[in-house]
């Protein structure tokens, strides 16, 4: 039954073109419509005056740049936190493993606002390290409960990227040459899991971008946000939001590929790498 | 006293004894081979050398150093993996590069040694290559050199070709040999092809359950097997049973013959009637008289192979079935099935199995 399906899709080329043309639409013609939308802002013209009001906005400004600012603070206190223990596990306590991955999956289970609300119990005033106490703290809750939310993602990325690669046997490799702990880390795990790390970073930026229940109620001045306040108090401008953050996470996920298919040795430009390896190969020999 | 010392090494792992009371002395420049099936603990001991496993018991020594707990990191040999175990981040250069860099080398010393070490292994256009674009036998190649850049004090090697296909198994063996030569460097290598352990090294150890039954030179191993178990294991072999006639004179009867096995007499507790296992390699046999001290047997050829410098002939003999090989000589007629045969042995050349 399968083979005849295959078969008629074979015949009728078309009807699997027309499958795929209905998805496309289902996703795009709302996008078009939102971008259309976004474009009329003048009345009886079509203009970027929506995207022209937005970067004119210090707010705008202000908002992504705090988001973006903590996300990155978010992804690399994330990749200091998972690289070193998903080696660890997967070297010496390979039995523990169910266990962290458990614990990692724990943010997908438990709602943001819940996290948020024990952490403001647990380090609010007069607790034992109080962080609600000033803005710099409250930023650093902030990125803290970012990274908790990138924590399934990133765990995932870096855990895959490792189970890629085996671990055991150039752990091994480098402690004969001479290697300490510290140093196989740095130039032998992180470096072949870095297309990994790359793709649970942008995950991560995609994430805590456009956050909101954490962001709001510790009132941090965050992109997610300003997205809402934004959405109750204009019409064109959040429909100008929405292209930009589509476009921006589009953008994410496209360097991700990049970065998740490159092989190590190819440099961003391949003209670049060819002259250098030349030039090495003619140097040796 | 010899360069790398094990004495009484153990290892247990939870109930599991994986070696025991395993001890071996290794002179500096030596190339010994580990030979035995799969699980006997050949890969334990080898890494317990590394460092990669701590002993339960025993002490492990290098030169005159106790390196027993010491960290991996810190002992100065070299190791080569089964599976290359090459840095995939790193270029062939960086690869061999690595422990150089560790060790605090000038860069301009590191690029020597490089280089040196790339000449060594033929590798030097591929400096630039990473793992991904190299075959097996490449990789595993740049793997030796990286072992070797630093000049570590022992060399190991756990079963390298293994992954490799036949020929170039063959052809890295040998350049595993003459680079070993060449630098002098104390080696140990895990297989378990007896033709790899015989062929290329300079003493034999034959593991089995854990320890070490037979430590000696490769013609040792082969003709004067220690134990049953290494005599099955290395090579093909012929067994029968006999019984002791006059322990005496070393007079046993099998087969319906009796001769008169020279190796009885190192054999302290026998009595006439008593049953042994003797064995003959299957080049004891041939189809002339031997001489002085020959046995025939008559028998019934069942199979026959050509196998070029040889023809190993299938034979049933007193109800037995055995094999022998006869040198391809020119006008050696070769025995056709069905036929009968006359083959013979010379009784020295009988082996005596321990029961
Ligand atoms: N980490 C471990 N935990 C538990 N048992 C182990 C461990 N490593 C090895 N063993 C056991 O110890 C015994 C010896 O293993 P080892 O790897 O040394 O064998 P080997 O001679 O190298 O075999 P092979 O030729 O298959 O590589 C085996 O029975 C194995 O199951
Ligand atoms: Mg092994």
């Amino acid at each position: 039954m399968r083979r005849r399906q295959v078969e008629r899709m074979r015949r009728w080329p078309l009807l699997s073109w027309s499958i795929v043309l209905l998805a496309a639409g289902y996703f795009l013609l709302p996008l078009y419509a939102t971008f259309q939308f976004s474009l009329g802002m003048q009345r009886g013209e079509l203009s970027f005056a929506a995207y022209h009001w937005l970067f004119g906005s210090d707010r705008f400004l202000d908002s992504l740049s705090y988001s973006a600012v903590a996300s990155l603070l978010a992804i690399l206190a994330g990749t200091l936190l998972v690289v070193p223990t998903v080696y660890w596990v997967r070297l010496k306590l390979p039995q523990a493993r169910g266990f962290v991955e458990f614990a990692s999956l724990l943010p997908l289970i438990i709602p943001p606002i819940v996290v948020v609300f024990g952490y403001m119990r647990l380090y609010g005033d007069g607790s034992w390290l109080p962080l609600t106490t000033s803005d710099g703290r409250l930023d650093l809750l902030l990125v803290i409960g970012y990274v908790v939310l990138a924590l399934p993602y990133m765990f995932r990325a870096v855990d895959t990227g490792m189970a890629a690669i085996d671990i055991v046997t150039l752990t091994e490799a480098a402690e004969s040459l001479g290697a300490s702990r510290w140093r196989i880390v740095v130039s032998v795990i992180f470096p072949n899991v870095r297309s990994a790390i790359v793709a649970g970073a942008f995950l991560t930026l995609s994430i805590s971008l456009g956050e909101f229940v954490m962001a709001s109620l510790l009132s941090r001045p965050a992109f997610g946000p300003y997205l809402v306040q934004m959405g109750q108090d204009y019409a064109y401008q959040p429909a100008a939001l929405a292209i930009l953050a589509f476009v921006i996470t589009w953008a994410c996920m496209a360097l991700m590929q990049f970065f998740a298919l490159r092989k190590p040795g190819q440099r961003v430009l391949p003209r670049l790498w060819a002259e250098r390896t030349t030039k090495k190969e003619r140097e040796v020999s | 006293m010899s360069f790398l010392q094990l004495q009484a090494l153990g290892k247990r792992f939870g109930e599991h004894t994986a070696v025991a009371g395993f001890d071996l002395e290794v002179e500096q420049g030596e190339f010994i081979a580990f030979l035995g099936p799969s699980g006997c603990g050949k890969t334990t001991v080898l890494r317990m050398i590394a460092g990669f496993e701590t002993p339960s018991a025993g002490v492990i020594r290098i030169g005159d150093e106790e390196m027993t707990r010491l960290p991996a990191n810190r002992r100065h040999i070299g190791m080569v993996f089964q599976s290359y175990a090459l840095f995939p981040n790193m270029s062939v250069y960086d690869n061999v590069a690595f422990g150089l860099k560790i060790a605090g080398m000038a860069k301009c010393e590191i690029d020597a040694r490089v280089r040196e070490m790339l000449a060594l292994i033929d590798l030097e256009p591929l400096a630039g290559r990473y793992a991904y674009q190299m075959s097996g036998g490449q990789q595993q190649r740049v793997a030796l050199a990286r072992a070797l850049a630093p000049r570590p004090r022992v060399l190991l090697l756990d079963e390298p070709l293994s992954a490799l296909d036949a020929r170039i198994r063959v052809a890295l063996r040998d350049d595993i040999r003459r680079i070993q030569r060449e630098l002098g460097i104390t080696t140990v290598f895990v297989t378990h092809d007896q033709e790899e352990a015989l062929s290329i090294s300079d003493r034999v150890v034959v593991m089995h359950q854990g320890r070490a039954d037979q430590i000696g030179s490769p013609a040792q191993i082969y003709n004067r097997p220690a134990t049953r178990f290494v005599a099955s294991f290395v090579g093909i072999l012929n067994t029968f049973e006999a019984r002791v006639v006059a322990p005496g004179e070393s007079l046993v009867e099998m087969a319906g013959q009796r001769l008169c096995v020279p190796a009885l007499g190192q054999r302290a507790a026998v009595a006439a009637g008593d049953s042994v296992t003797l064995a003959l390699r299957p080049e004891a046999f041939g189809i002339q008289p031997h001489g002085a001290d020959d046995v025939a047997l008559d028998g019934e050829v069942l199979d026959c192979r050509f196998l070029g410098s040889v023809i190993r002939v299938q034979a049933e003999v007193a109800g037995q079935r055995i094999a022998c090989d006869i040198f391809n000589q020119a006008g050696t007629l070769e025995p056709r099935p069905g036929e009968r045969i006359e083959l013979h042995f010379s009784a020295g050349d009988v082996l005596l199995l321990d029961d």
